[in-house]
């Protein structure tokens, strides 16, 4: 299937889903981090549907741009499941399809806590050519993306990946530390990573009127992350990190865009990449096509 | 990944979709006295707690805007519930202690759909708790026994 052919399947789709999205109103309560979670889950029966992109510099080699669309729709109030599909344009290379994701996230405590533990699981279907990083791990370096696409293309990896998500919120602000281990289903070793976060609304009071400026919008925060090595070589040695400031922008048409510069901690991580993302969250979606199959509206 | 695979890939997918969106749409079995029971459920501490808000003369203002953005897909325009969220213009919310219903907000219901807004920062949850409960109660007997909270 040409990349062409995959953009028009996608555009189809995202017009489809947002002629679903009819007048439900639902401002997202976003925070700005782009790898690490929280635990607020999606809201039940809504769907986001969210782009991303990630501008990185390389040295040694091209710069690229890789982009991915994610599908989020809250199964429960304890159970959100997302689709993801990627891919990434190296310049003066080429623009290839890298592959699907699909995670659950699980919420197993019924009650807010000051410390609440959630669940992640996720089956990655990707070739050598991902470089969308929404994680760092095991020994992932700068130089593993020297790799052309016509070849890093041709390697395929089947991975599960298993993260503990431990988020807090306290007097307005989140905080969350997320912990990952990631097996390829060939034969190699677990390995391992780790992203922390922390955000605060630009204000805590909510506008009395309705307005999209107002500071209550913009999320603003930090995040860093990278790898933890190995089963055989746990630890820091080999690995890379970044230190990312964000904002995110929720309006109150439903809309999220959120903005992270990354900046490499050490020799091994890129210097700087630059991420962005914009999002849309259909409030009922579930109800929606529900009624769609039932062949009658209530 | 192999053009093969794709149509796979795509049923499997739309057929979960189907399955999740389905049981979005199915109404729980649940006894109608135990929606507002989970009110009861606050421990002692919240149940105490008074609403630091209620002489923000802005409080109710700013909650209504929040309940537009947040609460009234499923709550309804004016808190009068829908198939999906019941009614809070009921005695048993509109008289339970403001404490109560922060409680309520911040933990949600999660096994019963009620989502956790503890992401809301905490001025936010008690202007949604003073916009609720000025709106006062409204006898509503379609509403009083709504598929789930």
């Amino acid at each position: 299937m040409s990349l062409s052919c995959l953009s028009h399947l996608y555009l189809l789709l995202l017009g489809t889903l947002l002629s679903l999205a009819g007048a439900g109103l639902l401002v997202a309560q976003e925070n700005p981090y782009i790898v690490a979670y929280d635990h607020n889950l999606e809201e039940p029966g809504n769907l986001e549907v969210e782009y991303f992109s990630t501008f990185g510099t390389q040295r040694g080699g091209p710069n690229f741009h890789a982009f991915w669309g994610e599908f989020e729709y809250g199964a429960t109030a304890w159970w959100t499941t997302e689709l993801y599909l990627s891919g990434q344009t190296t310049f003066g290379e080429s623009t290839v399809f890298t592959g699907y994701r699909w995670e659950n996230r699980v919420r197993p405590l019924k009650n807010e806590h000051r410390i609440n533990p959630v669940l992640y699981v996720e089956f990655e279907d990707i070739n050598g050519g991902d470089k969308i990083m929404k994680e760092v791990e095991g020994h992932d370096v700068e130089s593993d993306f020297l790799t052309p696409n016509a070849v890093a293309r041709q390697e395929r990896n089947r991975e599960v990946e298993l993260k503990l998500i431990l988020s807090s919120n306290y007097k307005g602000w989140n905080f969350t530390e997320n912990t990952l281990a990631v097996k390829n289903l060939s034969n190699e070793p677990w390995e391992f990573g780790y992203a922390l976060g922390a955000s605060r609304p630009l204000t805590l009071k909510g506008s009395a009127q309705k307005c999209n400026f107002c500071l209550q919008h913009f999320i603003a925060g930090v995040e860093m992350y990278g790898g933890l090595g190995d089963r055989y070589s746990f630890g820091l040695h080999e690995t890379s990190h970044y230190l990312a400031p964000g904002l995110a922008w929720n309006l109150p048409s439903g809309w999220t865009f959120r903005i992270e510069p990354s900046f490499g901690l050490n020799d091994n991580s890129h210097q700087f990449l630059l991420r962005w993302g914009i999002s849309y969250e259909i409030a009922g979606f579930g109800q929606k096509v529900s009624q769609l199959f039932k062949g009658k509206s209530e | 990944m192999k053009i093969s695979t794709l149509p796979g890939l795509g049923a499997f997918l739309l057929t979960g979709m189907c399955f999740l969106c389905a049981a979005q749409g199915k109404p729980e079995k649940t006894e109608p006295i135990s929606v507002y029971a989970e009110l009861e459920k606050a421990p002692a501490k919240y149940r105490a707690k008074a609403n630091p808000l209620l002489a923000d003369k802005d409080a109710v203002a700013a909650g209504r805007v929040l309940f537009e953005e947040h609460c009234e897909e499923c709550h309804g325009g004016n808190a009068l519930g829908t198939k999906k969220a019941p009614s809070l213009r009921v005695p048993e919310v509109q008289s339970a202690p403001a404490g109560s219903l922060f409680w309520i907000l911040t933990n949600g219901i999660v096994r019963k759909g009620m989502p956790v807004w503890s992401k809301l920062p905490e001025p936010q949850r008690w202007q949604l708790v003073t916009y609720v409960q000025s709106l006062g109660p409204v006898e509503a007997p379609e509403n009083k026994a709504p598929a789930k909270p």
